[in-house]
């Protein structure tokens, strides 16, 4: 034992627990239930070990000691490669696929979680070494409230406004209020599409919302979180029952087209408004320079 | 090998308006068209548009 062992153990164990409350595995089911979830404790605990260990290397003036920390950095690198390859291979397999911005999005959580668990491990060492057990622990309580405040992201619900709209069909084309979905051809897959399938219109609250609704990769993420939640009305070699979302051109609204087999209004809005908005989906025109500088 | 984006059959009614490249079906009234039209939806992993009441196309999308 060292004078450093009690707060090494001591940044190490509050990483780790940190790293535990941030992976909550939720309708997703990502990551995977058991081995999944090993493979991000057990790095979240090297995650925990790096940020405590740093601090006793400053302490003893070992200043070199702080490029450990760069091999940290490639290593979470690596979690976001090794969870973006994973996704991505499994997403060809899915009835109605995640899409690479949500993939991307994912990857990027799973890094970012990584660097917060360090943290939370070097400042819990640190205040250790520089107070006492009592200061560390309310610093890692800290640590762990910011933690989980920085991992919850907005959802949809809080930059549209969401309201149910019927479909219809005007000759061979689909559509949802005003919106053209797709042309289908056969009365068969009409008939299904009008039993089975339901309509919302996605009106954005402000400009910069418009940009955000409408990239592709958070339209693909709603149609994926929607129907893993409410199932999905569809099967392989049945393309034309894919559920779509297509947007009006002149004010930016979403025309959402889904084949849920739980067909409940309440619950799809509240499914649909609680879809994570994608970072990189996420636009500011109205931060633009140029812009302001004219108007 | 993935096609995407290609039309793999038209299926119609009228001889006097298709011709070309992809395989061309003809059928004699609109119960045979939705019926050809179905099976080849299926079995092609298309979706059969209309692009008139007696004109359906394959497309792989």
């Amino acid at each position: 034992m060292t004078e450093y062992t009690l707060s090494i153990v001591f940044g190490v164990v509050i990483g780790t627990i940190s790293r535990i409350i941030m992976l909550k595995t939720d309708y997703r089911q990502y990551p995977t239930y058991l081995h999944g979830k090993i493979i991000h404790l057990s790095l979240g605990f090297i995650a925990a070990s790096l940020g405590a260990l740093a601090v006793p290397a400053i302490m003893e003036k070992e200043f070199t000691a702080v490029t450990l920390l760069t091999v940290a950095a490639t290593q979470f690198r690596d979690v976001r490669n090794m969870e973006r390859n994973t996704l991505t291979e499994v997403d060809g397999f899915e009835l109605v696929s995640r899409g690479k911005t949500y993939i991307e999005g994912i990857a990027i959580s799973f890094e970012s979680r990584n660097y917060l668990v360090m943290f939370t491990g070097f400042l819990g060492t640190l205040s250790y070494i520089m107070w006492n057990v009592f200061v560390a622990i309310v610093v890692a309580i800290i640590c762990l409230f910011i933690s989980n405040r920085l991992m919850s992201g907005s959802k949809l619900e809080e930059i549209v406004d969401i309201e149910q709209s019927r479909i219809h069909f005007d000759g061979a084309g689909l559509y949802v209020d005003n919106i053209y979905i797709m042309n289908i051809g056969l009365e068969e897959r009409k008939r299904e599409i009008l039993k089975y399938g339901m309509g919302f219109i996605l009106t954005p609250k402000n400009i910069n919302v418009v940009t955000t609704i409408g990239n592709l990769g958070q339209r693909q993420a709603i149609l994926h979180d929607v129907s893993v939640s409410l199932g999905v009305f569809r099967d392989s070699g049945t393309p034309a029952l894919t559920p779509l979302i297509k947007r009006d051109l002149d004010d930016g609204r979403l025309g959402v087209f889904i084949l849920p087999q739980i067909r409940d209004v309440d619950k799809a809005i509240a499914v649909i408004g609680s879809v994570p908005v994608l970072e990189s989906a996420v636009r500011m025109p109205s931060e633009s320079k140029s812009l302001t500088k004219r108007g | 090998m993935m096609i995407e984006k290609a039309i793999l059959a038209v299926i119609t009614m009228n001889r006097q308006k298709v011709s070309g490249g992809a395989p061309i079906f003809f059928c004699d009234n609109k119960k045979e068209l939705e019926y050809v039209a179905a099976n080849i939806e299926a079995i092609t992993d298309g979706i059969a548009h209309a692009l008139s009441e007696e004109m359906f196309i394959i497309v792989k999308h």
